[in-house]
């Protein structure tokens, strides 16, 4: 395996929710997780609407501040002081292209305005140069600098927000659903040219969506969230191949493969009920009131990841 | 013979005539080619954009020919204009009893007297006042005034309310609560009551060594200034960070932080950007509302000393012999129902012209 880029330890995120006039009680939107991003490498974090990866991605960046745990990026923790420092090795895709660009700024401010923030280039020509550079590398025409952002399709936009990502030359992107606001043929599109950019930049993501498909083909590991919890986490293949907590099992089955006679022959696993209310955890195993296998034990104790072999780890009593 | 065979063309056929079109004509098109037929209209920067679209619009385009047309007559008028607003008119030394309440455009009988002698007499060309004071250099310095007092009001709410509105809807939280429970305070003061007292006050109080620029645009005036600057600004405030939580929302905020752009320059150069179309039209309009303002003081008699005009004043000062002398009050009142409206088109103008996501 790789040097070890990002190292994520329990990390929590709580949200106070009012509750009454005066009372709150903690939304637990990430809760107590922790991973690790090599360098160059891809991490893909599924999980359905609302599991908390969006939170996740944010808290690592600190555009949330965490209540707990720490974040440990190229052996340095990160603090409140040192952000905007680390801001320059460490940036975010956002999910939707129409509004994470502002309407009254140029493309060619957009991109620089990272380069302005951090003072990265000397002069004019320097700073124009570099944005026509960035602007070559996601692929937009130089004369496309004066625009506005509403003048472009969407995959244009998130081109954009891409160069913008890459104008510090960061060593690590949080692409927080990238594609998901796409057209499935710009999506591919995209999704390559977040591949080409890893082997030309070496930069490593934590590439957020809840698209099976998509994640196993640009990640190296591939992590499962459910209800701010990482049920498993695995290699891509493995993970395909061989999924071991009940959820990935039931999320797999839900993958469409353009197969009639396999898809004829395997069995999907509907799950039942809806996902509880962050508010109302169910005791133990977050994912005990759906699950087949469910046991006294799931209800209660916690199951904590366990190292299952070769890097795979799963958080469930049963299996 | 080997004979090519001819084919005579149906007059009526719609089938192509290759034989019109030469090899050339099938070539592919060249890179330049190409490009012509980009369909992308020229870019162009975002004001010069904005004032393009403003100037498209006919009614925003005829506002802004007649606020300079007003502009330059309350400009150049009284170089023009033999008559000084206080001046009571004379004849040649003698005092003109006779040119009490004339109609536009007539003489005084000691003035016809005059021109007979062979002199020559500017017109009046809104006629005089009950005190033989020249009607139109009257109106043209009340509208000097109330243009004025407009402006630099409309200015100073802008800049404090912005300031006090943007802080608190960027902040949130506890400063927002406390600052904005400032403005409900300051909101739920009768505004009419504090400004006769404040005026009344300030008129006691300040005194300006004579010869500053304080002292020559007078008390009652700087007083106006103040008491705009301590009350009105609250709505505007409230305005801009209404616009700003809704806007501060958006994921292009949080893509700056994420960059790792400070506050300030997330105010500047994202969030005000953003509600500038609301900042122009409120800003347009508060000066019509300043306008009336000065108007009601001027009528209390706290507002413009006298002999001071303003359009205001004139008005109220016209409703006395409204029955014989109408057009005393048509003209100040004319005036006044026409920089207002001309300010609301412009006001609208700026805001379609300036506003990309009303773009067609």
């Amino acid at each position: 395996m790789s040097e070890t880029l990002v190292e994520v330890r329990n990390l929590k995120q709580y949200f106070p929710v009012k509750v009454g006039f005066v009372k709150t009680i903690p939304l637990k939107a990430v809760d107590d997780i922790s991973f690790t991003i090599g360098k160059g490498e891809t991490l893909g974090l599924v999980g359905e609407s609302g599991c908390g990866k969006t939170t996740a991605g944010r808290s690592i960046l600190r555009l949330y501040k965490p209540t707990g745990g720490e974040v440990i990026f190229d052996g340095e923790l990160i603090t409140d002081s040192n952000i905007t420092r680390m801001r320059k090795k460490m940036q975010m895709v956002f999910q939707d292209p129409y509004s994470s660009l502002d309407p009254r700024m140029t493309v060619e401010d957009i991109i620089g305005e990272p380069l302005d923030v951090h003072k990265l280039c000397a002069n004019r020509k320097e700073r124009r140069e570099r944005i026509l550079e960035l602007m070559e590398i996601v692929g937009l025409n130089a004369e496309h600098a004066t625009r506005y952002a509403h003048e472009f399709s969407g995959g244009q936009r998130q081109r954009i927000g891409i160069a913008r990502a890459l104008a510090v030359r960061p060593e690590f992107i949080v692409c927080d659903e990238p594609v998901s606001a796409l057209d499935v043929s710009i999506q591919a599109q995209v999704i390559n040219m977040f591949e080409e950019l890893q082997d030309k930049l070496g930069v490593a993501y934590l590439f957020i969506a809840h698209d099976l498909l998509v994640v196993h083909h640009i990640s190296k590991r591939i992590a499962v969230m459910y209800l701010g919890k990482i049920v498993e986490i695995a290699d891509a293949d493995e993970l395909n191949g061989h999924p071991i907590h009940p959820y990935t099992e039931s999320l797999l089955s839900a993958v469409p493969i353009p197969d009639p006679d396999v898809t004829r022959a395997r069995k999907r696993i509907i799950l039942e009920g809806d996902v509880p209310s962050p508010l109302k955890r169910p005791s133990g195993c977050p994912f005990r009131t759906r699950c087949r296998y469910a046991t006294e034990q799931c209800a209660e104790e916690c199951p904590t990841l366990t190292d299952r072999g070769g890097g795979h780890e799963v958080a469930c009593w049963v299996k | 013979m080997d004979k090519e065979p001819s084919f005579k063309k149906n007059p009526l056929s719609l089938q192509i005539d290759l034989s019109k079109f030469s090899q050339e004509s099938f070539a592919p098109a060249t890179e330049e080619e190409k490009r012509q037929q980009d369909v992308m209209g020229e870019s162009t920067t975002f004001f010069k954009d904005g004032m393009r679209k403003l100037f498209r619009n006919p009614l925003a385009v005829m506002s802004i020919i007649f606020i300079c047309l007003i502009l330059l007559v309350i400009i150049f008028a009284p170089m023009v204009v033999p008559y000084k607003y206080e001046e009571i008119l004379s004849v040649e030394g003698r005092r003109d009893k006779g040119a009490k309440n004339l109609a536009p455009f007539t003489y005084s009988e000691l003035e016809q007297k005059y021109i007979e002698n062979g002199g020559t007499r500017f017109p009046h060309i809104f006629g005089t006042d009950e005190m033989c004071r020249d009607y139109f250099i009257r109106v043209v310095y009340g509208t000097r005034v109330s243009f004025f007092i407009g402006l630099f009001a409309a200015i100073i709410v802008l800049i404090i309310g912005m300031l006090y509105g943007s802080i608190s809807g960027y902040l949130g939280g506890k400063v927002d609560l406390i600052m904005m429970r400032i403005v409900d305070i300051i909101y739920s003061l009768p505004d009419m009551l504090m400004i006769i007292l404040l005026s009344v006050v300030l008129q006691e109080t300040l005194q300006f060594p004579s010869g500053t620029f304080l002292a020559r645009l007078g008390t009652s005036m700087v007083s106006l200034f103040i008491v705009f600057g301590l009350l009105y600004w609250v709505g505007m405030a409230r305005l801009i960070r209404g616009q700003i939580l809704s806007i501060k929302e958006n994921e292009y905020i949080l893509a700056a932080r994420s960059i790792g752009a400070k506050p300030g320059r997330i105010i500047r150069k994202h969030i005000l950007p953003n509600c500038l179309s609301v900042i122009i039209i409120s800003t347009a309009l508060q000066i019509p509302s300043a306008i009336f303002t000065e108007s009601f003081l001027s009528f209390v008699g706290i507002g413009v000393k006298a002999p001071m005009p303003s359009l205001g004043s004139l008005a109220n000062a016209a409703r006395e012999g409204l029955q014989s002398y109408p057009y005393k009050l048509v003209f100040p009142a004319v005036m006044i129902c026409l920089i207002v409206l001309s300010l609301n088109l412009l006001g609208d103008g700026l805001r379609d012209a300036f506003d990309p996501k009303l773009k067609r």
